[in-house]
């Protein structure tokens, strides 16, 4: 390494092994690499060990073990968690909450969306959006201490069929309507919200296109079914794509705050069943079991879900 | 949008897309509305009250009483606004930082950093392990670890970093060549020419700041630490409100309070971000937008 002879830098560069250029590199830039390095240490440490420590599910971890020095186990606490009679209904209900979601909460805002676009009056419809908006900045736990107010025994829900001669139910103590309340109250907040990105696309179909329908003599439907709906297709399709990767995750936050024992039934998904066995019941391997195993099946989903997004619009997360 | 043409006709559509949106509109409020007369209403006759409820019934502010009078509240209140404005601060300053000099070209790691970051976006350690590490590094119950522990959250600085890297190279390199440290570069022309992305980072930032509960009730265990959202956890999702209503002789009593109690912690608590929204909308608007171009 006759670092002392080089000449030309640029040819004598390439034949230096690459940690010596890994070196210069940094010299080089060393005042940008320091601006990244924060940054980085935050990366590794909060996301990488992590990742390092979740071998624990592979482990017999209890407190007091290190990381290293608890038994090895292989897969018995992801064998335990398949034969568990848990593992069906955690699964059933991730994805039917969020086969609901979508089925009722994916074409809400395109349809909400176009009514918008119709509408002639300025200030009507700035008034809707603006209003609309409004649910998406509650918070969560406002948002659920109102779920669980309003559909209390006492509560405005009862109050209302009440008055018909119906109830009161206690609506949070039956599993069956966990999901309507789950996927409702996730409808009335965000809907508005979910709008925007369609109005946008909205806005970017060319007049001219409706100018030539008029003129045809094509009337309000049919420009809403041959030009408005094939102009925001794209957007339909990547945010269709986007949300069906993630299948398999699920707003636990929020089934978090609502769920109870007697609806676990239909409610208690992965997440939730990981911080209840994890940290109430200090049971860490096996729920970083079964929390690797849920990380995996997303990690999956997202790359084929990627693959496909590839293939039908060009456009990709990576 | 203004030189769109119209069909002619469909007046009966036009009607019945008002009436139907104006429908929307009043579904949307009244949830709202129902808390906000709730609240000023007298509890005793808001609990025998039945079918919907359109004006206050009674008045009273008793409810507001015991909650100002609850120290929760201010100490909640406290608390969140440090985590939103140390924890926003940190993020931005810390996000800035990393999308600038991971914008910049001919660096040999800047492909292998932006790797490692994006990887974070696909795969986690989880819960568990994220607890345990924590633990280990005797941060459980500090205030800090809510403020470090998601310093940097990778979709914004991918965000960031699409926006610095679309300054054009002439003003940075002619900025560099009179003598200018990176440091510089950053603060006097990069910053300012991106004003308006740093305001929706702040604005992500501060409103994840100001909604997080969940790691906030797995890391910390004092509750004069607690941020305002687990104050009103326990008020309203854990139905603990016998703080508030001590003075209360009988359980009749202190139920019927109870419920109006509730509904005016959920006023206290959202008027302010119902107050900040209209003028920040805009901004959220085009948070939405850039994040959707690059997604």
């Amino acid at each position: 390494m006759k670092i002392g002879t080089i000449k030309r830098p640029n040819e004598t560069q390439k034949k230096l092994r690459w940690g010596y250029r890994a070196a210069y590199d940094i010299k080089k830039h060393y005042p940008i690499y320091l601006m990244i390095l924060p940054a980085l240490v935050y990366f590794i440490i909060f996301h990488y060990f992590p990742m390092y420590g979740a071998q624990i599910a592979f482990r017999k971890y209890t407190i007091g073990d290190g990381i290293w020095t608890s038994e090895w186990v292989g897969l018995k606490n992801f064998t335990t968690f398949f034969k568990s009679y848990y593992f069906e209904r955690l699964i059933r209900n991730t994805v039917l909450l969020n086969v609901y979601d979508i089925l009722f909460g994916f074409p809400a805002p395109i349809i909400f969306a176009l009514l918008i676009y119709e509408l002639r009056n300025k200030v009507f419809k700035k008034t809707v959006q603006t209003i609309t908006y409004i649910p998406h900045f509650i918070s969560l736990i406002v948002i659920c201490g109102m779920i669980i107010d309003f559909t209390s025994p006492q509560g405005m829900i009862n109050k209302i069929i009440g008055f018909f001669g119906i109830g009161p139910i206690q609506f949070l103590a039956y599993p069956e309507y966990f999901r309507p309340i789950y996927v409702a109250s996730n409808i009335w907040q965000e809907t508005g919200w979910n709008s925007i990105i369609y109005l946008a696309a909205l806005t970017n179909i060319s007049p001219e296109l409706y100018e030539a329908a008029k003129i045809d003599g094509a009337g309000r439907l049919r420009q809403a079914v041959s030009i408005t709906l094939p102009g925001i297709a794209p957007t339909i399709i990547i945010m269709l794509i986007l949300r069906m990767g993630r299948m398999m995750d699920v707003g636990y936050e929020k089934i978090l705050l609502l769920y109870n024992p007697s609806i676990y039934e239909t409610a208690d998904v992965i997440s939730t069943f990981v911080y209840r066995k994890g940290l109430l019941e200090a049971n860490f391997s096996y729920s970083t079991a079964v929390e690797f195993f849920n990380s995996l099946i997303n990690f999956v989903i997202l790359v084929a879900v990627n693959k496909i997004s590839r293939k039908v619009s060009e456009t990709s997360l990576w | 949008m203004n030189t769109r043409v119209r069909a002619s006709g469909g007046r009966l559509f036009d009607i019945s897309n008002t009436i139907f949106l104006s429908l929307i509109i009043l579904i949307t409020l009244y949830p709202i509305y129902y808390v906000l007369v709730a609240s000023i209403s007298d509890p005793v006759s808001m609990m025998k009250h039945t079918g919907m409820l359109f004006w206050p019934k009674g008045f009273s502010l008793e409810s507001y009483k015991h909650v100002f009078a609850y120290p929760m509240i201010p100490v909640g209140y406290t608390n969140t606004l440090f985590y939103v404005f140390v924890g926003t601060a940190v993020n931005v300053l810390l996000t800035t930082l990393a999308a600038y000099g991971l914008s910049r070209k001919n660096l040999m790691f800047s492909g292998y950093i932006m790797m490692i970051i994006t990887f974070t976006m696909f795969f986690r350690g989880g819960l568990i392990p994220t607890y345990l590490l924590v633990e280990r590094m005797g941060m459980v119950d500090n205030r800090w670890i809510l403020i470090i522990w998601k310093a940097v959250q990778p979709w914004n600085l991918i965000i960031m970093r699409t926006g610095f890297a679309a300054i054009p190279d002439s003003l940075i390199e002619s900025a560099r060549i009179d003598g200018a440290s990176h440091f510089k570069v950053l603060w006097k022309i990069a910053v300012p020419v991106s004003k308006a992305i740093i305001a929706v980072m702040i604005l992500f930032y501060g409103v994840y700041h100001w909604n997080a509960w969940f790691y906030s009730m797995v890391f910390l265990r004092t509750r004069v630490l607690y941020p305002l959202q687990l104050v009103m956890r326990e008020i309203l999702v854990a139905n603990d409100t016998r703080y508030m209503t001590e003075s209360f002789v009988s359980m009749d009593d202190k139920q019927t309070i109870a419920a109006t109690i509730k509904y005016a912690t959920i006023i206290i608590s959202t008027v302010p971000i119902l107050c900040a929204y209209p003028f920040l909308q805009k901004y959220f608007i085009k948070g939405v937008m850039i994040g959707a171009i690059k997604g």
